[in-house]
Protein backbone atom coordinates (compact mmCIF):
# COMPACT_ATOMS: atom_id res chain seq x y z
CA UNK A 1 0.00 0.00 0.00
CA UNK A 2 1.16 3.50 -0.73
CA UNK A 3 0.71 6.63 1.25
CA UNK A 4 -2.00 6.44 3.96
CA UNK A 5 -5.06 8.64 3.46
CA UNK A 6 -4.79 10.13 6.91
CA UNK A 7 -1.55 10.45 8.74
CA UNK A 8 -1.24 11.84 12.24
CA UNK A 9 2.33 12.51 13.31
CA UNK A 10 3.15 13.14 16.95
CA UNK A 11 0.31 15.50 17.82
CA UNK A 12 -0.12 16.88 21.32
CA UNK A 13 -2.64 19.14 22.99
CA UNK A 14 -2.59 20.70 26.42
CA UNK A 15 -5.49 22.50 28.08
CA UNK A 16 -4.04 24.89 30.63
CA UNK A 17 -1.44 22.43 31.87
CA UNK A 18 -3.63 19.36 31.44
CA UNK A 19 -2.06 17.07 28.90
CA UNK A 20 -5.10 15.87 27.00
CA UNK A 21 -3.16 14.30 24.13
CA UNK A 22 0.55 13.57 24.08
CA UNK A 23 2.59 12.65 21.03
CA UNK A 24 -0.04 10.58 19.25
CA UNK A 25 0.77 9.11 15.87
CA UNK A 26 -1.47 6.95 13.77
CA UNK A 27 -2.35 6.46 10.17
CA UNK A 28 -5.37 5.23 8.31
CA UNK A 29 -5.10 3.60 4.90
CA UNK A 30 -7.63 4.51 2.26
CA UNK A 31 -10.63 2.20 2.40
CA UNK A 32 -9.90 0.91 5.90
CA UNK A 33 -12.03 1.09 9.00
CA UNK A 34 -9.91 1.88 12.03
CA UNK A 35 -10.97 2.26 15.66
CA UNK A 36 -9.68 4.54 18.37
CA UNK A 37 -10.57 3.24 21.82
CA UNK A 38 -9.73 4.05 25.39
CA UNK A 39 -11.35 4.94 28.69
CA UNK A 40 -13.25 8.19 29.23
CA UNK A 41 -10.99 11.20 29.29
CA UNK A 42 -8.26 9.40 27.36
CA UNK A 43 -8.12 12.15 24.74
CA UNK A 44 -10.02 10.50 21.89
CA UNK A 45 -12.40 13.36 21.18
CA UNK A 46 -9.56 15.85 21.50
CA UNK A 47 -7.66 13.89 18.86
CA UNK A 48 -10.69 14.09 16.57
CA UNK A 49 -11.04 17.77 17.24
CA UNK A 50 -7.46 18.34 16.20
CA UNK A 51 -7.95 16.37 12.98
CA UNK A 52 -11.18 18.26 12.25
CA UNK A 53 -9.61 21.64 12.91
CA UNK A 54 -11.47 22.58 16.07
CA UNK A 55 -8.17 22.71 17.97
CA UNK A 56 -4.78 23.34 16.52
CA UNK A 57 -2.28 20.78 17.83
CA UNK A 58 0.46 22.23 20.05
CA UNK A 59 2.89 19.98 18.23
CA UNK A 60 2.83 17.55 15.39
CA UNK A 61 1.37 17.26 11.94
CA UNK A 62 -1.82 15.95 10.40
CA UNK A 63 -1.76 15.01 6.73
CA UNK A 64 -4.66 14.14 4.48
CA UNK A 65 -3.38 12.52 1.34
CA UNK A 66 -0.05 14.20 2.03
CA UNK A 67 -1.53 17.68 2.47
CA UNK A 68 -1.14 19.29 5.91
CA UNK A 69 -4.42 19.93 7.74
CA UNK A 70 -3.18 21.47 10.98
CA UNK A 71 -3.93 25.16 11.33
CA UNK A 72 -6.76 25.07 8.82
CA UNK A 73 -10.34 25.88 9.75
CA UNK A 74 -12.98 23.17 10.28
CA UNK A 75 -14.89 24.20 7.15
CA UNK A 76 -11.74 23.96 5.05
CA UNK A 77 -10.99 20.55 6.50
CA UNK A 78 -14.52 19.41 5.68
CA UNK A 79 -14.01 20.65 2.14
CA UNK A 80 -10.75 18.74 1.97
CA UNK A 81 -12.77 15.58 2.58
CA UNK A 82 -12.99 14.99 6.33
CA UNK A 83 -16.50 14.40 7.68
CA UNK A 84 -17.10 14.22 11.41
CA UNK A 85 -19.83 13.60 13.93
CA UNK A 86 -19.98 15.13 17.39
CA UNK A 87 -20.02 12.93 20.47
CA UNK A 88 -22.30 15.49 22.08
CA UNK A 89 -24.70 15.71 19.18
CA UNK A 90 -25.23 19.12 17.61
CA UNK A 91 -28.38 18.94 15.50
CA UNK A 92 -29.87 22.06 13.90
CA UNK A 93 -32.67 21.65 16.38
CA UNK A 94 -35.19 24.04 14.87
CA UNK A 95 -34.94 22.59 11.37
CA UNK A 96 -36.43 19.45 9.92
CA UNK A 97 -34.38 16.26 9.87
CA UNK A 98 -34.18 16.50 6.10
CA UNK A 99 -32.99 20.11 6.12
CA UNK A 100 -30.28 19.14 8.59
CA UNK A 101 -28.89 16.72 6.04
CA UNK A 102 -29.54 19.01 3.07
CA UNK A 103 -27.20 21.56 4.63
CA UNK A 104 -24.46 18.95 4.58
CA UNK A 105 -25.28 17.89 1.02
CA UNK A 106 -25.25 21.48 -0.25
CA UNK A 107 -21.53 21.48 0.29
CA UNK A 108 -21.10 19.36 -2.84
CA UNK A 109 -24.35 20.10 -4.66
CA UNK A 110 -25.21 23.78 -4.83
CA UNK A 111 -28.62 22.92 -6.25
CA UNK A 112 -31.15 22.46 -3.45
CA UNK A 113 -33.28 19.94 -5.34
CA UNK A 114 -30.31 17.65 -5.92
CA UNK A 115 -29.18 18.07 -2.33
CA UNK A 116 -32.64 17.05 -1.11
CA UNK A 117 -32.67 13.94 -3.25
CA UNK A 118 -29.24 12.88 -2.01
CA UNK A 119 -30.20 13.63 1.57
CA UNK A 120 -33.38 11.58 1.43
CA UNK A 121 -31.42 8.62 0.14
CA UNK A 122 -28.95 8.93 3.01
CA UNK A 123 -31.74 9.17 5.59
CA UNK A 124 -33.37 6.09 4.09
CA UNK A 125 -30.13 4.24 4.29
CA UNK A 126 -29.76 5.07 7.98
CA UNK A 127 -33.32 4.03 8.67
CA UNK A 128 -34.74 7.42 9.58
CA UNK A 129 -36.25 8.23 6.21
CA UNK A 130 -39.78 8.32 7.54
CA UNK A 131 -38.74 10.95 10.09
CA UNK A 132 -37.37 13.36 7.50
CA UNK A 133 -40.11 15.94 7.97
CA UNK A 134 -39.93 15.92 11.77
CA UNK A 135 -38.17 18.72 13.57
CA UNK A 136 -34.72 17.53 14.62
CA UNK A 137 -35.37 18.49 18.23
CA UNK A 138 -38.09 15.85 18.40
CA UNK A 139 -35.69 12.96 17.74
CA UNK A 140 -34.58 10.48 20.38
CA UNK A 141 -30.89 10.34 21.20
CA UNK A 142 -30.16 7.26 19.04
CA UNK A 143 -31.90 8.97 16.12
CA UNK A 144 -29.92 12.13 16.74
CA UNK A 145 -26.77 10.04 16.50
CA UNK A 146 -28.02 8.69 13.19
CA UNK A 147 -28.71 12.23 12.07
CA UNK A 148 -25.12 13.17 12.93
CA UNK A 149 -23.92 10.35 10.71
CA UNK A 150 -26.34 11.27 7.91
CA UNK A 151 -25.22 14.89 7.94
CA UNK A 152 -21.55 13.99 7.86
CA UNK A 153 -22.12 11.45 5.07
CA UNK A 154 -23.96 14.09 3.07
CA UNK A 155 -20.76 16.11 2.75
CA UNK A 156 -19.39 13.13 0.80
CA UNK A 157 -16.21 12.79 2.83
CA UNK A 158 -13.18 10.75 1.90
CA UNK A 159 -12.72 9.89 5.54
CA UNK A 160 -15.46 9.83 8.14
CA UNK A 161 -14.71 10.44 11.82
CA UNK A 162 -17.36 8.84 14.03
CA UNK A 163 -17.36 9.80 17.71
CA UNK A 164 -19.33 7.24 19.74
CA UNK A 165 -22.29 7.05 17.38
CA UNK A 166 -23.36 3.65 18.74
CA UNK A 167 -23.62 4.82 22.33
CA UNK A 168 -27.13 4.28 23.61
CA UNK A 169 -28.13 1.90 20.83
CA UNK A 170 -29.60 -1.48 21.64
CA UNK A 171 -27.58 -4.51 20.48
CA UNK A 172 -29.81 -5.12 17.47
CA UNK A 173 -29.58 -1.46 16.49
CA UNK A 174 -25.82 -1.58 16.92
CA UNK A 175 -25.66 -4.56 14.58
CA UNK A 176 -27.73 -2.70 12.01
CA UNK A 177 -25.48 0.34 12.23
CA UNK A 178 -22.40 -1.85 11.89
CA UNK A 179 -23.93 -3.43 8.79
CA UNK A 180 -24.63 0.00 7.33
CA UNK A 181 -21.03 1.13 7.79
CA UNK A 182 -19.72 -2.11 6.37
CA UNK A 183 -21.95 -1.75 3.33
CA UNK A 184 -20.98 1.86 2.69
CA UNK A 185 -17.33 1.00 3.16
CA UNK A 186 -17.56 -1.89 0.72
CA UNK A 187 -19.60 -0.03 -1.87
CA UNK A 188 -17.86 3.32 -1.89
CA UNK A 189 -14.53 2.59 -0.28
CA UNK A 190 -15.25 5.22 2.37
CA UNK A 191 -12.48 5.33 4.96
CA UNK A 192 -13.66 5.42 8.56
CA UNK A 193 -11.94 6.29 11.82
CA UNK A 194 -14.22 5.59 14.72
CA UNK A 195 -14.18 6.21 18.43
CA UNK A 196 -16.29 3.61 20.11
CA UNK A 197 -16.91 2.09 23.52
CA UNK A 198 -19.17 -0.66 22.22
CA UNK A 199 -16.57 -3.39 21.70
CA UNK A 200 -19.08 -5.50 19.80
CA UNK A 201 -19.10 -2.84 17.09
CA UNK A 202 -15.37 -2.21 17.25
CA UNK A 203 -14.52 -5.87 16.80
CA UNK A 204 -17.02 -6.30 13.98
CA UNK A 205 -15.88 -3.28 12.02
CA UNK A 206 -12.24 -2.48 12.44
CA UNK A 207 -9.17 -3.76 10.73
CA UNK A 208 -6.95 -1.97 13.15
CA UNK A 209 -7.33 -0.58 16.65
CA UNK A 210 -5.45 2.19 18.43
CA UNK A 211 -5.72 2.45 22.19
CA UNK A 212 -5.39 5.77 24.00
CA UNK A 213 -4.86 6.08 27.72
CA UNK A 214 -4.18 9.33 29.58
CA UNK A 215 -3.58 10.99 26.24
CA UNK A 216 -0.97 8.52 25.10
CA UNK A 217 -1.17 5.74 22.58
CA UNK A 218 -0.52 2.51 24.47
CA UNK A 219 -1.25 -0.06 21.79
CA UNK A 220 -1.92 -0.32 18.08
CA UNK A 221 -2.59 -3.28 15.89
CA UNK A 222 -5.02 -5.91 14.71
CA UNK A 223 -8.15 -6.22 16.90
CA UNK A 224 -7.47 -9.66 18.37
CA UNK A 225 -3.89 -8.70 19.27
CA UNK A 226 -4.81 -5.40 20.81
CA UNK A 227 -7.51 -6.74 23.10
CA UNK A 228 -5.05 -9.24 24.56
CA UNK A 229 -2.38 -6.63 25.03
CA UNK A 230 -1.49 -6.47 28.77
CA UNK A 231 -1.44 -2.66 28.91
CA UNK A 232 -4.90 -2.56 27.38
CA UNK A 233 -6.26 -5.12 29.81
CA UNK A 234 -4.75 -3.04 32.60
CA UNK A 235 -6.30 0.23 31.65
CA UNK A 236 -9.67 -1.30 30.95
CA UNK A 237 -9.73 -3.22 34.24
CA UNK A 238 -12.56 -1.81 36.24
CA UNK A 239 -13.53 0.51 33.40
CA UNK A 240 -15.60 -1.96 31.51
CA UNK A 241 -15.47 -5.53 30.34
CA UNK A 242 -13.73 -5.97 27.03
CA UNK B 1 -43.29 29.81 -0.67
CA UNK B 2 -46.46 30.21 -2.66
CA UNK B 3 -46.46 26.63 -3.78
CA UNK B 4 -46.35 25.52 -0.17
CA UNK B 5 -49.21 27.74 0.90
CA UNK B 6 -52.58 26.06 0.76
CA UNK B 7 -55.43 27.43 -1.32
CA UNK B 8 -56.93 29.20 1.65
CA UNK B 9 -53.67 30.97 2.37
CA UNK B 10 -53.25 31.93 -1.25
CA UNK B 11 -56.78 33.29 -1.28
CA UNK B 12 -56.09 35.40 1.80
CA UNK B 13 -52.87 36.67 0.31
CA UNK B 14 -54.50 37.65 -2.96
CA UNK B 15 -57.32 39.40 -1.10
CA UNK B 16 -54.78 41.30 0.98
CA UNK B 17 -52.80 42.27 -2.10
CA UNK B 18 -55.95 43.55 -3.81
CA UNK B 19 -56.91 45.56 -0.76
CA UNK B 20 -53.46 47.10 -0.54
CA UNK B 21 -53.49 47.96 -4.24
CA UNK B 22 -56.78 49.84 -4.09
CA UNK B 23 -56.26 51.34 -0.64
CA UNK B 24 -55.41 54.89 -1.85
CA UNK B 25 -58.75 55.04 -3.66
CA UNK B 26 -60.85 54.06 -0.70
CA UNK B 27 -58.93 55.31 2.32
CA UNK B 28 -58.42 58.72 3.83
CA UNK B 29 -55.02 60.38 3.92
CA UNK B 30 -54.76 59.52 7.58
CA UNK B 31 -55.33 55.83 6.97
CA UNK B 32 -52.86 55.97 4.13
CA UNK B 33 -50.19 57.49 6.37
CA UNK B 34 -50.72 54.71 8.90
CA UNK B 35 -50.44 52.17 6.08
CA UNK B 36 -47.16 53.76 4.97
CA UNK B 37 -45.84 53.40 8.49
CA UNK B 38 -46.88 49.75 8.68
CA UNK B 39 -45.27 48.93 5.35
CA UNK B 40 -42.17 50.86 6.31
CA UNK B 41 -41.74 48.76 9.44
CA UNK B 42 -42.65 45.60 7.54
CA UNK B 43 -39.80 46.42 5.19
CA UNK B 44 -37.19 47.30 7.81
CA UNK B 45 -38.29 44.32 9.91
CA UNK B 46 -37.76 42.05 6.94
CA UNK B 47 -34.30 43.52 6.43
CA UNK B 48 -33.33 43.05 10.08
CA UNK B 49 -34.77 39.55 10.02
CA UNK B 50 -32.23 38.49 7.39
CA UNK B 51 -29.46 39.07 9.89
CA UNK B 52 -31.09 37.95 13.11
CA UNK B 53 -33.96 35.72 12.05
CA UNK B 54 -32.07 33.82 9.41
CA UNK B 55 -28.43 34.05 10.43
CA UNK B 56 -28.81 34.56 14.19
CA UNK B 57 -26.76 37.75 14.43
CA UNK B 58 -28.47 40.23 16.74
CA UNK B 59 -28.23 43.83 15.60
CA UNK B 60 -29.53 46.51 17.94
CA UNK B 61 -28.16 49.28 15.78
CA UNK B 62 -30.04 49.09 12.51
CA UNK B 63 -30.85 52.79 12.77
CA UNK B 64 -27.26 53.20 11.61
CA UNK B 65 -28.19 51.98 8.14
CA UNK B 66 -31.44 53.93 8.00
CA UNK B 67 -29.58 57.09 8.92
CA UNK B 68 -26.58 56.59 6.69
CA UNK B 69 -28.80 55.60 3.78
CA UNK B 70 -31.07 58.59 4.27
CA UNK B 71 -28.27 61.11 4.68
CA UNK B 72 -26.32 59.78 1.70
CA UNK B 73 -29.19 60.08 -0.77
CA UNK B 74 -30.36 63.38 0.73
CA UNK B 75 -26.89 64.89 0.57
CA UNK B 76 -26.45 63.86 -3.05
CA UNK B 77 -29.84 65.35 -3.87
CA UNK B 78 -29.44 68.62 -2.02
CA UNK B 79 -25.78 69.33 -2.65
CA UNK B 80 -25.25 67.83 -6.09
CA UNK B 81 -28.72 67.55 -7.57
CA UNK B 82 -28.34 63.81 -7.95
CA UNK B 83 -31.72 62.12 -7.93
CA UNK B 84 -32.78 59.48 -5.41
CA UNK B 85 -32.57 56.57 -7.83
CA UNK B 86 -28.87 57.08 -8.30
CA UNK B 87 -28.70 58.11 -4.68
CA UNK B 88 -30.13 54.82 -3.52
CA UNK B 89 -27.22 53.02 -5.14
CA UNK B 90 -24.77 55.22 -3.29
CA UNK B 91 -26.70 54.64 -0.07
CA UNK B 92 -26.59 50.88 -0.50
CA UNK B 93 -22.84 51.03 -1.08
CA UNK B 94 -22.23 53.29 1.91
CA UNK B 95 -24.33 51.09 4.20
CA UNK B 96 -22.81 47.87 2.98
CA UNK B 97 -19.41 49.36 3.67
CA UNK B 98 -20.49 50.30 7.19
CA UNK B 99 -21.94 46.82 7.63
CA UNK B 100 -18.73 45.29 6.36
CA UNK B 101 -16.80 47.26 8.97
CA UNK B 102 -19.08 46.13 11.81
CA UNK B 103 -19.07 42.57 10.53
CA UNK B 104 -15.34 42.46 9.99
CA UNK B 105 -14.57 43.70 13.49
CA UNK B 106 -17.08 41.34 15.07
CA UNK B 107 -16.51 38.19 13.09
CA UNK B 108 -12.75 38.47 12.65
CA UNK B 109 -12.22 38.99 16.33
CA UNK B 110 -14.97 36.59 17.39
CA UNK B 111 -17.17 39.15 19.07
CA UNK B 112 -20.40 37.24 19.46
CA UNK B 113 -23.77 37.32 21.16
CA UNK B 114 -24.38 40.21 23.49
CA UNK B 115 -21.06 41.82 22.62
CA UNK B 116 -21.93 41.81 18.98
CA UNK B 117 -25.23 43.53 19.77
CA UNK B 118 -23.33 46.11 21.85
CA UNK B 119 -20.95 46.72 18.97
CA UNK B 120 -23.86 47.47 16.64
CA UNK B 121 -25.24 49.96 19.17
CA UNK B 122 -21.84 51.56 19.53
CA UNK B 123 -21.50 52.08 15.78
CA UNK B 124 -24.92 53.70 15.55
CA UNK B 125 -24.17 55.95 18.52
CA UNK B 126 -20.76 57.05 17.30
CA UNK B 127 -22.22 57.82 13.90
CA UNK B 128 -24.95 59.84 15.52
CA UNK B 129 -22.38 61.90 17.41
CA UNK B 130 -20.40 62.40 14.21
CA UNK B 131 -23.45 63.62 12.28
CA UNK B 132 -24.38 65.88 15.19
CA UNK B 133 -21.26 67.87 14.39
CA UNK B 134 -21.17 67.63 10.62
CA UNK B 135 -22.03 71.15 9.46
CA UNK B 136 -22.19 70.21 5.77
CA UNK B 137 -25.16 68.03 6.63
CA UNK B 138 -26.79 70.47 8.98
CA UNK B 139 -25.29 68.96 12.12
CA UNK B 140 -27.68 68.67 15.04
CA UNK B 141 -29.91 71.35 13.51
CA UNK B 142 -31.13 68.87 10.93
CA UNK B 143 -30.83 68.41 7.20
CA UNK B 144 -33.77 69.37 4.99
CA UNK B 145 -34.91 68.48 1.54
CA UNK B 146 -36.63 71.21 -0.44
CA UNK B 147 -40.37 70.78 -0.31
CA UNK B 148 -42.39 72.11 -3.17
CA UNK B 149 -46.02 71.66 -4.03
CA UNK B 150 -46.42 69.82 -7.29
CA UNK B 151 -49.46 68.92 -9.23
CA UNK B 152 -48.15 65.64 -10.51
CA UNK B 153 -45.99 63.11 -8.78
CA UNK B 154 -42.39 63.35 -9.83
CA UNK B 155 -41.17 59.78 -9.58
CA UNK B 156 -37.70 60.65 -10.82
CA UNK B 157 -37.03 62.98 -7.92
CA UNK B 158 -39.40 61.29 -5.48
CA UNK B 159 -41.38 64.45 -4.94
CA UNK B 160 -45.09 63.94 -4.82
CA UNK B 161 -48.25 62.88 -3.11
CA UNK B 162 -48.70 60.47 -0.20
CA UNK B 163 -50.22 58.04 -2.70
CA UNK B 164 -46.96 57.87 -4.61
CA UNK B 165 -45.02 57.19 -1.43
CA UNK B 166 -47.57 54.60 -0.42
CA UNK B 167 -47.08 52.64 -3.64
CA UNK B 168 -43.33 52.90 -3.36
CA UNK B 169 -43.22 51.49 0.15
CA UNK B 170 -45.78 48.84 -0.83
CA UNK B 171 -43.51 47.78 -3.66
CA UNK B 172 -40.50 47.76 -1.34
CA UNK B 173 -42.23 45.70 1.34
CA UNK B 174 -43.50 43.20 -1.24
CA UNK B 175 -40.10 42.96 -2.87
CA UNK B 176 -38.47 42.39 0.51
CA UNK B 177 -40.89 39.55 1.25
CA UNK B 178 -40.22 37.90 -2.10
CA UNK B 179 -36.49 38.43 -1.78
CA UNK B 180 -36.41 36.88 1.71
CA UNK B 181 -38.51 33.98 0.52
CA UNK B 182 -36.13 33.39 -2.34
CA UNK B 183 -33.05 33.74 -0.13
CA UNK B 184 -34.30 31.03 2.20
CA UNK B 185 -34.56 28.58 -0.67
CA UNK B 186 -31.02 29.07 -1.83
CA UNK B 187 -27.89 27.50 -0.47
CA UNK B 188 -27.10 30.76 1.31
CA UNK B 189 -30.43 30.63 3.14
CA UNK B 190 -29.83 27.10 4.32
CA UNK B 191 -26.36 28.05 5.49
CA UNK B 192 -27.69 30.99 7.46
CA UNK B 193 -30.18 28.77 9.26
CA UNK B 194 -27.38 26.32 10.03
CA UNK B 195 -25.25 29.11 11.49
CA UNK B 196 -28.20 30.35 13.53
CA UNK B 197 -28.98 26.89 14.86
CA UNK B 198 -25.44 25.73 15.61
CA UNK B 199 -22.33 27.47 14.31
CA UNK B 200 -19.96 24.68 15.30
CA UNK B 201 -21.96 22.06 13.45
CA UNK B 202 -22.31 24.41 10.50
CA UNK B 203 -18.57 24.86 10.32
CA UNK B 204 -18.01 21.11 10.48
CA UNK B 205 -20.24 20.79 7.41
CA UNK B 206 -17.95 23.03 5.42
CA UNK B 207 -19.65 26.38 5.95
CA UNK B 208 -17.31 29.35 6.10
CA UNK B 209 -18.84 31.18 9.06
CA UNK B 210 -17.13 34.48 8.39
CA UNK B 211 -18.20 34.64 4.77
CA UNK B 212 -21.85 33.79 5.33
CA UNK B 213 -22.31 35.93 8.43
CA UNK B 214 -20.73 38.79 6.52
CA UNK B 215 -23.10 38.20 3.64
CA UNK B 216 -26.08 38.40 5.99
CA UNK B 217 -24.87 41.71 7.39
CA UNK B 218 -24.21 43.15 3.94
CA UNK B 219 -27.60 42.18 2.58
CA UNK B 220 -29.41 43.34 5.68
CA UNK B 221 -27.54 46.67 5.71
CA UNK B 222 -28.13 47.21 2.01
CA UNK B 223 -31.85 46.52 2.34
CA UNK B 224 -32.14 48.80 5.35
CA UNK B 225 -30.37 51.66 3.59
CA UNK B 226 -33.16 51.76 1.01
CA UNK B 227 -35.62 52.32 3.84
CA UNK B 228 -33.42 55.23 4.87
CA UNK B 229 -33.70 56.81 1.44
CA UNK B 230 -37.45 56.40 1.57
CA UNK B 231 -37.51 57.94 5.03
CA UNK B 232 -35.50 60.98 3.91
CA UNK B 233 -37.64 61.70 0.85
CA UNK B 234 -40.91 60.98 2.63
CA UNK B 235 -40.32 63.15 5.67
CA UNK B 236 -37.98 65.63 3.97
CA UNK B 237 -35.91 66.09 7.08
CA UNK B 238 -33.21 64.23 8.95
CA UNK B 239 -32.02 64.84 12.48
CA UNK B 240 -29.10 62.78 13.79
CA UNK B 241 -30.77 62.72 17.20
CA UNK B 242 -33.78 61.03 15.62
CA UNK B 243 -32.63 58.80 12.79
CA UNK B 244 -29.63 57.30 14.56
CA UNK B 245 -31.44 57.02 17.86
CA UNK B 246 -31.34 53.69 19.58
CA UNK B 247 -35.12 53.92 19.98
CA UNK B 248 -35.34 53.78 16.20
CA UNK B 249 -33.31 50.60 16.15
CA UNK B 250 -35.61 49.09 18.72
CA UNK B 251 -38.68 50.09 16.71
CA UNK B 252 -37.25 48.22 13.75
CA UNK B 253 -36.80 45.00 15.65
CA UNK B 254 -40.07 45.04 17.61
CA UNK B 255 -42.13 44.09 14.55
CA UNK B 256 -40.29 40.87 13.74
CA UNK B 257 -39.89 39.96 17.40
CA UNK B 258 -43.60 40.30 18.06
CA UNK B 259 -44.56 38.82 14.71
CA UNK B 260 -42.06 35.96 14.86
CA UNK B 261 -38.29 36.10 14.42
CA UNK B 262 -37.06 34.10 11.46
CA UNK B 263 -40.47 33.78 9.85
CA UNK B 264 -41.35 35.39 6.54
CA UNK B 265 -44.68 36.89 7.54
CA UNK B 266 -43.76 37.70 11.14
CA UNK B 267 -42.22 41.09 10.35
CA UNK B 268 -45.34 42.09 8.40
CA UNK B 269 -47.81 40.90 11.02
CA UNK B 270 -45.75 42.44 13.80
CA UNK B 271 -45.48 45.79 12.05
CA UNK B 272 -49.22 45.88 11.43
CA UNK B 273 -50.12 44.90 14.98
CA UNK B 274 -47.77 47.33 16.65
CA UNK B 275 -48.51 50.30 14.45
CA UNK B 276 -52.27 49.82 14.49
CA UNK B 277 -52.51 49.20 18.20
CA UNK B 278 -50.10 51.98 19.16
CA UNK B 279 -51.95 54.41 16.95
CA UNK B 280 -55.27 53.18 18.22
CA UNK B 281 -54.27 53.74 21.80
CA UNK B 282 -52.93 57.21 21.13
CA UNK B 283 -56.14 58.09 19.27
CA UNK B 284 -58.34 56.63 21.95
CA UNK B 285 -56.61 58.52 24.73
CA UNK B 286 -56.65 61.64 22.56
CA UNK B 287 -60.41 61.31 22.21
CA UNK B 288 -60.65 61.52 25.99
CA UNK B 289 -58.38 64.52 25.96
CA UNK B 290 -55.49 62.61 27.48
CA UNK B 291 -52.07 63.16 26.02
CA UNK B 292 -49.33 61.17 27.65
CA UNK B 293 -45.85 61.45 26.28
CA UNK B 294 -44.13 58.11 26.13
CA UNK B 295 -47.38 56.17 26.05
CA UNK B 296 -46.24 54.48 22.85
CA UNK B 297 -43.06 53.23 24.49
CA UNK B 298 -44.98 51.88 27.44
CA UNK B 299 -47.35 50.21 25.04
CA UNK B 300 -44.46 48.63 23.11
CA UNK B 301 -43.09 47.34 26.39
CA UNK B 302 -46.40 45.77 27.34
CA UNK B 303 -46.74 44.12 23.91
CA UNK B 304 -43.26 42.71 24.16
CA UNK B 305 -43.96 41.37 27.63
CA UNK B 306 -47.22 39.73 26.60
CA UNK B 307 -45.74 38.14 23.51
CA UNK B 308 -42.66 36.80 25.25
CA UNK B 309 -44.86 35.40 28.00
CA UNK B 310 -47.61 33.84 25.94
CA UNK B 311 -46.27 33.49 22.40
CA UNK B 312 -42.51 33.12 22.70
CA UNK B 313 -42.24 32.30 19.00
CA UNK B 314 -44.20 35.37 18.03
CA UNK B 315 -47.73 36.02 16.85
CA UNK B 316 -47.40 34.68 13.30
CA UNK B 317 -46.73 30.99 14.07
CA UNK B 318 -49.80 30.89 16.29
CA UNK B 319 -51.88 33.00 13.94
CA UNK B 320 -51.01 30.93 10.88
CA UNK B 321 -52.21 27.82 12.68
CA UNK B 322 -55.42 29.58 13.68
CA UNK B 323 -55.99 30.71 10.10
CA UNK B 324 -55.48 27.18 8.86
CA UNK B 325 -52.57 28.25 6.75
CA UNK B 326 -49.97 25.64 5.98
CA UNK B 327 -46.81 27.60 6.28
CA UNK B 328 -43.43 26.77 4.92
CA UNK B 329 -40.61 25.20 6.86
CA UNK B 330 -39.32 28.39 8.37
CA UNK B 331 -42.67 29.66 9.38
CA UNK B 332 -43.36 26.53 11.35
CA UNK B 333 -41.03 27.34 14.18
N1 LIG C 1 -12.00 22.29 25.67
C1 LIG C 1 -11.41 21.70 26.72
N2 LIG C 1 -10.91 22.46 27.72
C2 LIG C 1 -10.31 21.89 28.78
N3 LIG C 1 -10.14 20.57 28.93
C3 LIG C 1 -10.60 19.75 27.97
C4 LIG C 1 -11.27 20.28 26.82
N4 LIG C 1 -11.62 19.23 26.01
C5 LIG C 1 -11.21 18.12 26.64
N5 LIG C 1 -10.61 18.42 27.80
C6 LIG C 1 -10.00 17.47 28.73
O1 LIG C 1 -9.10 16.68 27.99
C7 LIG C 1 -9.14 15.33 28.43
C8 LIG C 1 -9.48 14.42 27.27
O2 LIG C 1 -10.82 14.64 26.92
P1 LIG C 1 -11.52 13.94 25.67
O3 LIG C 1 -10.64 14.08 24.50
O4 LIG C 1 -12.87 14.46 25.57
O5 LIG C 1 -11.55 12.42 26.13
P2 LIG C 1 -12.34 11.19 25.53
O6 LIG C 1 -13.03 11.62 24.28
O7 LIG C 1 -11.31 10.17 25.29
O8 LIG C 1 -13.30 10.76 26.58
C9 LIG C 1 -10.16 15.27 29.56
O9 LIG C 1 -9.48 15.35 30.77
C10 LIG C 1 -11.00 16.49 29.31
O10 LIG C 1 -11.54 16.97 30.51
MG1 LIG D 1 -15.03 11.64 23.84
Amino acid sequence: MGRPLLEVRGISKRFRGLRAVTDVSLSVEAGHIVALIGPNGAGKTTTFNMIAGVYRPDEGEILLDGQPLQGRRPDEICMAGVGRTFQLVKPFAGLSVLDNVVIGALRRHADVATARKKSLAILERLGIGEKSEQQASSLTLPDRKRLEVARALATEPRILLLDEVMAGLRPTETDRMVAIFKDINRETGLTILLIEHVMRAVMALSREIHVLHHGELIASGAPDEVVRHPAVLDCYLGEEAV
Amino acid sequence: MFSELNSRARGLLVALAMLLLVLPFIASNYVLSVAVLILYFAYTGQAWNVMMGFCGQLSLGHALYVGLGGYTAAALFVHFGIGPWAGVLASVIVCMTAGALVGFLAFRFSIGGVYFALLTIAFAEFTRIGFDHWQWLGASGGFFLPVSQREVSDLVNLRGSPTMFYYIILALASAALLFSTWLLRTRVGYYWLAIRENPEAAEALGINLFRYKMLAVLISAGMTSIAGVFFAFYYNNLFPEQVFNMGRSIEIILGPIIGGVGTLFGPIVGAALLTLLADGITELLGAFGIELSGIKQVFYGVCLLLVTMFLPNGVWPALSKRLGVISNRNDEE
